[in-house]
C-alpha cells in the first residue's frame, strides 16, 4: 500500500516539476504525506479505512464539481481557451503576409563558427544562383560557398551546415528569425529549405494594450470583458482568451425566452422518460424474475434466463443503434413485420413510445437479475406461513414478498431513476431528440435536460464549455433535489426490516 | 439498468481537468526530442506511415503516424493543442480552419507562388482564410449522381428528367425508391446543398474580397423560402423523392441493392459501389428546369501544422515541401479514390479512372464549404428544418425559426 502510495506520488512527480507547477508537486507531496502518516503511526486506526475513499471522493466526485462550478463562471469556449499573451503571440505569428513580389530563397540552416551550437544563420540561395548569409543584422553577401545545382548550400567557410535533426531542435530560434531585409519585412523560414519574404501586419502595443493593423491602420483595443480584441466598428479578431464572466452564464439560461418557454415541457418529459422507465423495467424485471422463479424444475431454465439477460450483455450503443434502423418508417423491421405505416420518429407520442420501448428493452435484464438474487435471499418459509395463515398467492406476494424485495431494491430503483433522468444515449442515439416543432429547432418532443442542454452548449457555436457547466449544475441541482426526496423515501421502507 | 455515474458532461470535465491538472507536461516528457507525430484518421494513418517514416529517415529524425478517430481528431486536436501536448502536423477537412485559427492551433503556411500554381484553384480557395493559407491540400470531394446504368442508361439533364425515370422505374415495380438521398430525421444540409442551391438559396452572401460574409445571412431570405418550397414539391406531401426515411445508415444500400437508380453522394462511396457490383455511371447532380446552377459543396483534405508544435521546422518542411510532392498524393489516391488537389496527378488519375474525372466534373461549378467559424450555427436548425420541410411543414414558418435560431447563434 505504502510503496503503491510512494510510485504514484513518484510517477506524478516528476513531469509536474519539469513542467514547474509548484501547485501540483505540493497537492501530491501532502497527499502521499497524509497517507504515509495514517498508515504508518499507531493511533489513526479509523482513519485507516476512511482515508482511501476519503481521498476517492475527493479526486472524482468533488474536485469535477468544483472544476465545473469554476468553469461555469467564465467564457470558456472555442476561440475562448487561452490566456491573452497565448492569443496575442498567435494574433502576431498569424499575421505575417508574404510580401507580393517576395523572392523564393532556398534555405539552409547554418551556425556560426565551427561548432553546431554557434549563433543561428540562414544561407540563403537566391533564385540566380548568388549566395547570402543572413541572421538579425542583416543579409550579407557569401563568398566561397558550395551550391548544389538545387540551390542547397552544403558547405561555407566560417559557417558550420546544420543537419534537419540539429535544424529541428533549435525550431523556435529558427521560426523566431526574421532577417531584415527593408522596410518592416524580413526574411522568414519556412521548413529548413525555403524562405520568402513577407511582414507581420497586426502588431501588440502593451502600452495601450491594443493590436494595429499596419495595412488598414485600424486598431483592435482589448476588451477584458469579452476576451477579445475588439475595433471601434464592433470587428473583432477571431483569436480571444479566457475571462471570468461572473454570473452571465447563468443569466444567459434563465432570461433567455426560448428556454423559458420550453424548460418545463422538457423537465416535465424527463421525469416522466424517468420515471416510467423505472417502473417498467421494475415490473417487467419482477414479472420475468418471479416467473423463472419456482421450485418446479422446468426444462431450458437456464436457456431462458441467458435469452432475458441477452440485451443486457449486448453494447448498449450497438443496440440503440440497431433500435433506431428497427423503427425506420419506410424499411424498419417493425412497421414492416406488423404491416404499419408509423412515422415513428415523426410525431411526438409515437418518438417517445419508442424511446421508452428501447430503454425498457435494454434496461430490463438488469432488473430482473436484481430481483432474482433479492428473491432467492428472502426465506420461501415466509411466503409458506402466510398461506398457511391463510393468505392467497396475490396476498402472500403483496403483504409478504414485496416489502421484503423493496427492501433490496429500493436503493437500486433511486439510482436507475438518477441514470436514466441523464440518459444521454438513449435519446441521442436514437431520436436525437426530435421531432421538432417547426417554430422551434432547439427543443424536440424527446429532448431530454441532458440533451437539451447538450445542444444548446455545443450544438451550434462549436464548444461552449463555461455555458455548459453552468447547465450541468443546473442539472446537478435539480437530479440532486430529487435524488435525496427520494431517498428519505426509500428509508421509510427500510422500517419494514427492523 | 447500467449504474454508471459517466454523464457525458461529467466525463468532458474529468478530461479537461485531467489536461488541466499538468497532464500536458506529463505527456510532452513521454515524446523524446525529435519525433515528429502526425495525426490522421484512421483511413489515411496506414497510407502515409510508409511516406512519414521515408521523410523521417532522410531528415535523421523519428516521425509517428497516430491514428485519430475521424468523428472526434478536430475536438482532441483542439484540447491537445491546449494542454501543450499536441502533434505536428494535422491531417483534416478544411473547413476546420475558422475553428482551428479561433483557438490559436495551427499556423498559416508560405508556399512558393509555383506550388500555390500547381494546387487546383478551388483547393487553394477552400484552404484559404481571412487572406492566409493555412492548410495544403491534397485531396477534394463533392457531391455526384451515381447512377445504376442498367436501369437509367441516360444521364438525366435536369431534376425533373431524374424524378421521371424514377417514378417510371418504381411504376414497373424495378426498383422501391425514387431517388437515394440521404435526409433524415434531423435533415442533412450537405447532401441537400445542391437542391437548396438550385433552387435559388445560398448560406452565406460573400464580402468584397471573396469570403463568406457571416453579416449576410442566406438562410430566412425570400430565395430561401422559395427554395424550401420547391423543395418540398418533391417532398413527402408532394412527389416523394425526398423522404426522411432514407438517412445516412441505410441509402447506400438502397442502391446496392438496386432498390433505387438514383444515388446522390460523393467519391468515398465509389469503392463500395464497385464492391456490390452495380453497372454504374456517375455525372452531376441535375438541377431543377429552370433553376440555378446546382453548386454542392467542395470539401478539401489538408495537412495542417500546429501552432504548439516543437517540431516546427520538420512540421513545416514536411507540410510544404513533402507533401506537394506527386508520388505521395498518387499513393494517397490509391489507398482513398478521392480526387487529387495537385493538378498534375489529377490529371495523370482522371485518365485512368474515368469515375474520378467525372466527379471533378460534377464539382465544377461547386463552392468551397464555408469554413468560417458561424457556419457551425447553420448546420443543426438548417437541417432540421429541412427535414420538417420534407415531411410537409410550412416552408415559411420553418425555414424563420431556423432563420431566428441561427442569427441568435451568430450574434
Amino acid at each position: 500500500m505504502l510503496g503503491l502510495a510512494a510510485a504514484v506520488a513518484l510517477w506524478a512527480v516528476f513531469p509536474l516539476y519539469s513542467a514547474g507547477n509548484w501547485a501540483g508537486v505540493g497537492a501530491v507531496v501532502a497527499v502521499t504525506g497524509l497517507i504515509f502518516y495514517v498508515y504508518l503511526s499507531k493511533r489513526a486506526v479509523p482513519a485507516k479505512y476512511l482515508v482511501p475513499g476519503t481521498l476517492f471522493l475527493v479526486a472524482f466526485q468533488i474536485i469535477p464539481v468544483l472544476y465545473t462550478l469554476s468553469t461555469s463562471v467564465t467564457n470558456y469556449s472555442d476561440g475562448h481557451r487561452g490566456t491573452k499573451e497565448e492569443a496575442v503571440e498567435q494574433i502576431e505569428a498569424s499575421s505575417v503576409q508574404r510580401s507580393p513580389d517576395s523572392t523564393s530563397y532556398t534555405l539552409t540552416v547554418a551556425a556560426r563558427g565551427s561548432a553546431p551550437g554557434g549563433e543561428l544563420v540562414f544561407l540563403l540561395t537566391a533564385p540566380d544562383g548568388s549566395a547570402y548569409a543572413g541572421d538579425a543584422q542583416g543579409l550579407q553577401p557569401l563568398p566561397g560557398a558550395t551550391v548544389t545545382p538545387s540551390g542547397k548550400i552544403t558547405a561555407a567557410p566560417g559557417y558550420t551546415v546544420l543537419p534537419p535533426s540539429q535544424a529541428n531542435a533549435r525550431s523556435e530560434e529558427i521560426t523566431g528569425l526574421a532577417v531584415p531585409s527593408g522596410s518592416g519585412t524580413g526574411i522568414r523560414s519556412s521548413g529548413f529549405s525555403t524562405a520568402y519574404e513577407g511582414r507581420s501586419t497586426l502588431t501588440y502595443d502593451a502600452g495601450c494594450d491594443c493590436i494595429t493593423d499596419a495595412e488598414t491602420g485600424r486598431v483592435y483595443t482589448a476588451d477584458d470583458e469579452r476576451g477579445a480584441f475588439v475595433a471601434d466598428n464592433g470587428d473583432r479578431l477571431p483569436q480571444g482568451w479566457r475571462v471570468g464572466v461572473g454570473m452571465a452564464n447563468f443569466a444567459r439560461f434563465l432570461t433567455d425566452p426560448d428556454i423559458r418557454s420550453s424548460f418545463l415541457g422538457i423537465l416535465t418529459w424527463n421525469i416522466a422518460f424517468a420515471a416510467g422507465t423505472t417502473a417498467m423495467v421494475f415490473a417487467l424485471g419482477l414479472c420475468v424474475a418471479l416467473t423463472l422463479h419456482t421450485r418446479e424444475h422446468f426444462t431450458g431454465r437456464t436457456a431462458y434466463r441467458l435469452l432475458v439477460v441477452l440485451p443486457y450483455a449486448m453494447p448498449s450503443f450497438a443496440m440503440f443503434l440497431l433500435w433506431r434502423s428497427m423503427f425506420n418508417s419506410d424499411f424498419g423491421l417493425l412497421n414492416r413485420m406488423l404491416g404499419l405505416d408509423t412515422d415513428w420518429f415523426g410525431e411526438p407520442w409515437t418518438a417517445r413510445a419508442a424511446v421508452l420501448i428501447v430503454n425498457i428493452w435494454l434496461g430490463f435484464p438488469y432488473m430482473f437479475l436484481v430481483a432474482t438474487g433479492a428473491l432467492q435471499s428472502i426465506p420461501r418459509e415466509l411466503v409458506q406461513a402466510a398461506r398457511i395463515d391463510g393468505a392467497g398467492a396475490w396476498q402472500a406476494f403483496r403483504q409478504v414478498t414485496l416489502p421484503l424485495l423493496m427492501v433490496a431494491m429500493a436503493p437500486i430503483l433511486v439510482a436507475t431513476f438518477a441514470f436514466n433522468f441523464n440518459n444521454f444515449n438513449a435519446v441521442w442515439l436514437t431520436t436525437e431528440g426530435g421531432p421538432f416543432p417547426t417554430d422551434n429547432p432547439m427543443a424536440g418532443a424527446t429532448d431530454l435536460l441532458i440533451t437539451y442542454t447538450y445542444r444548446l452548449a455545443f450544438g451550434a457555436s462549436g464548444a461552449q464549455y463555461g455555458y455548459a457547466a453552468a447547465l450541468s449544475v443546473f442539472i446537478f441541482l435539480i437530479v440532486t433535489v430529487m435524488s435525496v426526496v427520494s431517498l428519505r423515501r426509500s428509508a421509510s421502507l427500510e422500517e419494514v426490516h427492523r | 439498468m447500467r449504474i454508471r455515474s459517466a454523464g457525458l458532461l461529467a466525463a468532458t470535465a474529468a478530461l479537461a481537468l485531467t489536461t488541466a491538472c499538468g497532464g500536458g507536461g506529463q505527456e510532452a516528457a513521454d515524446q523524446p526530442k525529435g519525433t515528429m507525430v502526425i495525426w490522421a484518421d484512421p483511413e489515411r494513418t496506414e497510407v502515409l506511415q510508409p511516406f512519414a517514416e521515408e521523410f523521417g529517415s532522410a531528415n535523421g529524425i523519428k516521425v509517428d503516424v497516430q491514428e485519430v478517430a475521424a468523428d472526434t481528431i478536430q475536438s482532441d486536436f483542439v484540447t491537445a493543442h491546449e494542454g501543450g501536448s499536441g502533434p505536428d502536423v494535422l491531417v483534416g477537412a478544411h473547413d476546420w480552419i475558422g475553428n482551428l485559427v479561433q483557438n490559436g492551433a495551427i499556423d498559416p503556411l508560405q508556399l512558393p507562388q509555383e506550388k500555390v500554381d500547381a494546387l487546383n484553384e478551388v483547393a487553394v480557395e477552400a484552404t484559404t482564410y481571412d487572406g492566409q493559407l493555412y492548410g495544403v491540400p491534397y485531396a477534394m470531394e463533392n457531391l455526384a449522381l451515381i447512377r445504376n446504368t442498367e436501369l437509367a442508361p441516360e444521364a438525366p439533364e435536369t431534376f425533373e428528367d431524374l424524378v421521371e425515370t424514377g417514378k417510371r422505374l418504381k411504376q414497373d415495380g424495378e426498383v422501391e425508391e425514387v431517388l437515394g438521398l440521404q435526409v433524415g430525421q434531423t435533415g442533412d444540409p450537405y447532401h441537400m446543398q445542391p437542391f437548396y442551391t438550385s433552387a435559388g438559396g445560398y448560406l452565406f452572401g460573400t464580402d468584397d474580397q471573396g469570403n463568406p460574409d457571416p453579416a449576410d445571412l442566406g438562410v430566412g431570405t425570400p430565395e430561401s423560402v422559395a427554395a424550401f418550397e420547391k423543395i418540398a414539391e418533391f417532398g413527402e406531401e408532394g412527389e416523394g423523392v425526398f423522404k426522411r426515411s432514407i438517412d445516412a445508415e441505410n441509402v447506400a444500400s438502397l442502391f446496392h441493392q438496386g432498390k433505387t437508380a438514383f444515388f446522390v453522394t460523393g467519391p468515398w462511396s465509389l469503392g463500395a459501389v464497385q464492391e456490390a457490383g452495380v453497372e454504374y455511371d456517375v455525372s452531376p447532380v441535375p438541377g431543377f428546369a429552370g433553376g440555378e446552377e446546382p453548386r454542392p459543396f467542395v470539401g478539401v483534405q489538408a495537412f495542417f501544422v500546429a501552432s504548439g508544435s516543437k517540431n516546427k521546422v520538420l512540421a513545416e518542411e514536411f507540410v510544404t515541401n513533402y507533401v506537394t510532392d506527386p508520388e505521395l498524393a498518387t499513393a494517397l489516391y490509391e489507398a482513398d479514390p478521392r480526387p487529387p488537389a495537385l493538378t498534375e496527378v489529377m490529371e495523370k488519375v482522371s485518365k485512368d479512372d474515368p469515375a474520378v474525372a467525372k466527379f471533378i466534373d460534377a464539382g465544377a461549378d461547386g463552392r468551397p464549404m464555408p469554413a468560417i467559424p458561424q457556419m457551425d450555427a447553420i448546420w443543426d436548425p438548417f437541417g432540421k428544418a429541412q427535414a420538417a420541410v420534407i415531411g410537409g411543414a410550412d416552408p415559411q414558418k420553418a425555414v424563420e425559426s431556423a432563420a431566428e435560431t441561427i442569427r441568435e447563434e451568430i450574434g
